[in-house]
């Protein structure tokens, strides 16, 4: 890749979803892991918008939590702009942190209630001792007008704005360390679609002042669409397609991918049938065999039960099949 | 059209305060037909659950039914009492809600809620109603439907959950369905699954749905005719394809704009600018006029009225009536 912004190697994340130990002892049951990453690598490229799709339970929020630092990995890499974060010491690591920053689903709980807009536009600048003062004032009330608020918006409370406004003052908040990388998992998933189009056109208009780059987390395909560059999808933790954006929607390699676009509904009305997807999601704690789509997938074969399918070469990127080309003509 | 299943015709409905009063749906008129799936849209706060808590009559106190009628088969059912109306819920009306866990009770089977319910609408023996639970548990799609009748309902994923609600609509063949976002928790995958489980029940037995959703992909694939809610009003109403696909009202014109879709290339998306107003500051005239691209004069002193359009529409816009007018 060109000039890669965050490389993901090999990433990995366990829980612990044991029941305590004594009644384990008790009731003879081994110790239970949720894989919820397995071997996830992917890289970033400097000012793209590399999004993560999938079903929920994916493992989406998890790698998202993993980056930020909110979370531990359990094995493998994370290089932010070249340097290892997995190995680095604490200084360097917070001096780092100044660079990247996240977005979350719910506006409601992201912002501290008690806390007055300005301060919490504020705090990222405080934190990084980028800003104080009557400068940290000026810089805010530039980030509300950046953000489509008002300067006057900083002394008020976020109870006092709609879920819309709440999520551009989080926005707002995430930019005012000047970082250049942003996380950002659902970010209109709460949101009413006018007000999900003002969220997505100001990304993009800050995307393109800013030159910032996006880890954008979905799992509405058509958002996606509309935002993204690059896209990965997840199934059960595990990376199954990477492809170009434009790509991966006209000619989807991996049969799980082609699944989830069948499952779009459509709103052109062309006619279009949706295929009914059979299944849903196993559970992660004992994924099955093999390839881990294999009991809804309609190309599976007895071989995709023996072992977890490589990663392939494709056009624009990379599936994990073992019968892509089988998989397409199959689907048809 | 034929004798309508439901009839909503001026209904209002308010939230008497320390302030004064909220009115929160205001001249909301529609009909569904037999066998008709009606989707009902619109942004957060539009009136879309009150409209359905109002037609099953439960609403929530202080809110009350202020005026207008409902009838369903031509039978006033705005005016029951709590005891009758509750024979007509799970009765002739099903319900499906948004979150599957608040129509079933954690602490009971699947196999005693059916079994319950059943029995409370139709003269079966205990076993009878049993094995019609495990019938409809089965045509709703549930595996080895006879051992899963006697879980409980968080052994259930969230799809099947929703599986077994919609069983449970059904158990006493209904007339209508009124599903509130009956997908919206769910997994695309699994949303594709429980629509066209929805749509083909109800035609199978002739039922009518009320489809409630804030997503216009699932009413395309879903309904027959759509209502377009706006701060408590009807905006405009008519058949699918011509709302979605030649929206008379600049509200649904705005709105159909701003959903990426999977098929069009385009940069920017449509903005509505602003938000939906509060119940306690609708403005006067049309209450999108704050928000509308073409509002003129008119529409910031007199509320448009809903008039007809060719095709079966209904649009409430001064603007769409001046061009009928001259088209
Ligand atoms: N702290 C935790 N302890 C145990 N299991 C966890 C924990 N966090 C996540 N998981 C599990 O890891 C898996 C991946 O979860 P994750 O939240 O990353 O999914 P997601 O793709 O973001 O899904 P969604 O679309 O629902 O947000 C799930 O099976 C989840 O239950
Ligand atoms: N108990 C109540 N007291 C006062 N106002 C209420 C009450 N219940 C609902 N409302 C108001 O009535 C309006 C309509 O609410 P409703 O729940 O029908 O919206 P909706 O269209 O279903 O929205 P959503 O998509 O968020 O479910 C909202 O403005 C809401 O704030
Ligand atoms: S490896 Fe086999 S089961 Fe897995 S996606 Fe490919 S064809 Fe389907
Ligand atoms: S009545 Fe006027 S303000 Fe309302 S939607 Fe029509 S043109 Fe716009
Ligand atoms: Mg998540
Ligand atoms: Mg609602």
């Amino acid at each position: 890749m060109a000039d890669p912004l965050l490389q993901i190697e090999g990433l990995w994340r366990r829980f612990d979803v044991s029941k305590p130990w004594l009644n384990r002892v008790i009731e003879r049951e081994k110790p239970q892991l949720l894989t919820a990453v397995a071997d996830v690598s992917f890289d970033i490229a400097r000012g793209e918008t590399f999004a993560l799709v999938g079903e929920s339970g994916s493992g989406k929020s998890t790698i998202a939590r993993m980056i930020v630092g909110l979370l531990g990995a359990s094995e493998g890499r994370i290089r932010f702009d070249g340097k290892d974060m997995t190995e680095m010491a604490p200084s360097d690591l917070r001096a780092l942190r100044r660079r990247f920053q996240m977005i979350f689903q719910d506006p409601f709980a992201s912002l501290n209630p008690r806390w007055r807009v300005g301060d919490i536009i504020a705090e990222p600048m405080r934190t990084f001792g980028l800003a104080t003062g009557a400068e940290a004032a000026t810089e805010v009330a530039r980030l509300l007008e950046t953000v489509g608020l008002s300067a006057r918006d900083a002394e008020k409370f976020p109870h006092e704005f709609s879920g819309g406004q709440r999520q551009r003052i989080a926005i707002a908040r995430a930019l005012s360390s000047k970082p250049e990388f942003i996380v950002c998992d659902e970010p209109t998933s709460a949101l009413d679609v006018s007000v999900q189009a003002q969220i997505l056109n100001l990304m993009r208009d800050l995307q393109d002042e800013f030159g910032l780059t996006y880890l954008f987390i979905s799992h509405d395909l058509s958002v996606v669409r509309h935002m993204a560059s690059r896209i990965g999808v997840l199934y059960l933790g595990r990376l199954v397609e990477v492809a170009d954006a434009k790509a991966l929607f006209r000619a989807p390699c991996h049969p799980y991918t082609r699944m989830l676009l069948d499952a779009v509904p459509d709103l052109a009305l062309s006619g279009r049938r949706r295929k009914p997807v059979s299944g849903e999601i196993p559970n992660p704690i004992s994924p099955p065999a093999g390839c881990a789509f294999h009991p809804r997938c309609p190309a599976m074969t007895e071989a995709c039960k023996q072992a977890i399918p490589a990663p392939r070469p494709t056009a624009t990127g990379m599936a994990a099949c073992i019968r892509l080309d089988m998989a397409e003509t199959a689907a048809r | 059209m034929t004798e309508p299943l439901l009839s909503v015709r001026d209904l209002r409905v308010e939230f008497p305060n320390r302030r004064g009063t909220l009115t929160a749906l205001d001249g909301i008129s529609f009909d569904i037909a037999p066998g008709e799936v009606l989707g009902m849209v619109g942004e957060s706060g539009a009136g879309k659950s009150l409209t359905g808590a109002a037609i099953i009559g439960l609403l929530e106190p202080p809110g009350r039914i202020a005026g207008g009628e409902i009838r369903l088969k031509g039978q006033r059912i705005d005016t029951l009492s709590p005891e009758q109306m509750r024979r007509i819920r799970g009765k002739r009306i099903g319900m499906v809600f948004q979150d599957p866990l608040t129509s079933l009770n954690p602490l009971y089977t699947v196999a005693q809620q059916l079994v319950e319910t059943i029995r409370t609408h139709m003269p079966l023996s205990e076993v009878d109603a049993r094995k019609r639970a495990i019938a409809l548990l089965d045509r709703v799609g549930i595996p080895a439907a006879a051992r899963r009748i006697d879980d409980y309902p968080h052994h259930f994923s969230g799809g099947m959950r929703q599986r077994v609600v919609i069983a449970l609509a059904l158990c006493a063949e209904p007339e209508l369905v009124i599903a509130d976002e009956p997908t919206t928790a769910l997994d695309v995958s699994v949303q594709a699954q429980i629509i066209d489980l929805i749509k083909e029940i109800c035609a199978e037995r002739g039922a009518a749905v009320m489809l409630i959703t804030h997503d216009m992909g699932v009413i395309a694939e879903t309904a027959d005719r759509v209502a377009v809610l706006y701060a408590g009003r009807l905006a405009e109403i008519g058949p699918v394809r011509d709302v979605i696909l030649d929206a008379a009202h600049p509200y649904t014109r705005g709105l159909m704009g701003s959903i990426p879709t999977l098929t069009q290339e385009s940069d920017r998306l449509v903005q509505i600018p602003g938000a939906m107003p509060r119940l306690s500051s609708i403005p006067t005239g049309c209450a999108f006029n704050p928000r509308c691209p073409e509002a003129f004069d008119r529409c910031r002193t007199e509320r448009p009225v809903p008039l007809d359009r060719p095709g079966g529409r209904q649009v409430a816009c001064w603007l769409a009536a001046k061009e009928s007018a001259h088209g």
